[in-house]
């Protein structure tokens, strides 16, 4: 039973791993899609309540948008650094 | 000065580095072939290599000392790669310069990996046969190489339009090059130098117009999927850690008093935060580090997750190939659809990383050259 354990232990180190940069990238891409949605609401209510004013939120949401995708790809290039170094 | 001269220079200095590293390297598979005799049963495994789609990724995003062009006949017995074999040039403290093609590093007859002049490939680093020596890697790779031709690009581009500008004046409205590159220099200089720094944003905008056109330029460039374009350049974190580091000593030498006082002494915020634990100023030194590095990580990893991504897709096609012919081309409808949507947004994402990076850029700036007026301070 021992001798089980720690074989399972030892195996398990690497998955372990794996599996944890596979849930961050996961949660990576969560927090990306809210954040970017909260972003493309307000810009899509804005534009509503004053049409004439939507190339300048076009671009500021454009801008935003990218600032938080930066932050997802933080997430990103850490699960990656786990994976293949 | 004469401008068409120096294009017509740089164009020659280009087409010399070029000639004599274009060699073709035939088969690496027949060291195989001769094993196969006593393995007739395992020659088929071996002749043809399975296709390993993470290797495939890994090998276009990393930088590598030859440029792989194509490989002809992969799925016979000798496939033949077409590469363009950079040079190397390594600087030892006891050899001196070593300067030879990337190509000698491979046996012609048998296609194994040799070793040469005392150095040898592995994992596309170079490696000294004698352990201690210490050496400095100065070679041509792929990634200078593209950096050279967006270079070259770039010169053409700038110094043709500007020719055009001496010659026609500033009344004549824009023809040719000048209408395409004019709409994006007034752009940059009235949508994001000058309400950022302020009336003194002239001194910055050589700068922040040469990182926005060298973003641009090569995030376009790693989009075409053949030589000369297809180098991960500014996806390789050196290269963005390098335009960073720019920024940030821009910002530090071009930096007045009131910069360091908000770093330091931020007005406003209670004495205890300051003084014994210097609470405020550690905060905002970890700011001022990260700021930089931020910029840095976000152009490399938007690139390098853009191609990472076009390649996924693209290998979804040899992927379920290996299964079986007809899913093959079934697949590849779907994921040349998919390729051609995420290439549109590649397109966009090249653009608006290039604008993402210069905008914060002169954020930066504008903010070391506040003079603010401290009128809390008088109350």
């Amino acid at each position: 039973m021992t001798t089980l354990m720690t074989l399972l232990q030892e195996t398990a180190n690497m998955a372990v791993a794996k599996a944890g940069a596979g849930i961050g990238a996961g949660i990576a891409a969560l927090g990306a899609g809210m954040g970017i949605g909260r972003i493309g609401g307000s810009a899509l209510e804005s534009i509503a309540r004053q049409p004439e004013a939507q190339g300048d939120i076009r671009s500021n949401m454009i801008v935003a948008a990218a600032l938080v995708e930066g932050a997802a790809f933080f997430a990103i290039v850490v699960c990656l650094l786990i994976l293949f170094i | 000065m004469l401008r068409k001269r120096s294009i017509f220079a740089l164009i020659a200095f280009a087409t010399a580095l070029l000639s004599g590293m274009f060699t073709p390297a035939t088969a690496q598979e027949e060291h195989e072939a001769h094993a196969a005799e006593a393995h007739s049963a395992e020659h088929t495994a071996h002749a043809k290599e399975k296709f390993n789609a993470g290797k495939l990724i890994l090998e276009h995003v990393s930088d590598a000392h030859e440029w792989h062009v194509m490989t002809l006949g992969s799925n016979g017995p000798h496939p033949k790669h077409i590469s363009l074999h950079l040079p190397v040039i390594v600087y030892s403290k006891t050899k001196g310069i070593s300067m030879f093609s990337s190509a000698r590093f491979v046996n012609h007859e048998t296609h194994e990996p040799q070793a040469y002049s005392g150095y040898r490939l592995e994992e596309n680093k170079i490696v000294s046969e004698d352990p201690n020596e210490v050496f400095y890697d100065l070679s041509i790779t792929k990634n200078v190489f593209a950096l050279l031709i967006s270079l070259l690009v770039m010169s053409v581009v700038f110094l043709s339009v500007a020719s055009a500008y001496r010659k026609r004046g500033n009344n004549q409205a824009p023809r040719g090059l000048q209408s395409f590159v004019e709409p994006l220099i007034v752009f940059i200089r009235d949508e994001v130098a000058k309400p950022s720094i302020g009336p003194r944003y002239e001194r910055f905008l050589p700068f922040l117009l040469t990182v926005f056109f060298f973003i641009f330029i090569n995030n376009l460039l790693g989009l075409i999927p053949i030589l000369p374009g297809g180098a991960n350049v500014t996806g390789n974190i050196a290269v963005t850690m390098v335009l960073a580091l720019m920024v940030f000593f821009i910002t530090t030498f071009s930096a007045k008093k009131d910069y360091w006082i908000h770093i330091f002494n931020t007005p406003g915020v209670p004495w205890w935060l300051k003084f014994p634990v210097p609470l405020m100023p550690i905060i905002e030194l970890v700011g001022v580090i990260s700021k930089p590095l931020v910029l840095c990580l976000r152009l490399f990893a938007n690139i390098t997750a853009g191609h990472i991504i076009a390649l996924a897709f693209f290998s979804l096609i040899f992927i379920f190939g290996e299964m079986s012919a007809g899913i093959g081309y079934g697949v590849s409808v779907a994921s040349v659809a998919f390729t051609i949507f995420m290439n549109f947004l590649e397109l966009l994402v090249a653009f608006l990383q290039a604008y993402v990076f210069t905008l914060l850029a002169s954020l930066y700036f504008g903010s070391a050259l506040e003079e603010h007026h401290h009128e809390e301070a008088h109350h």
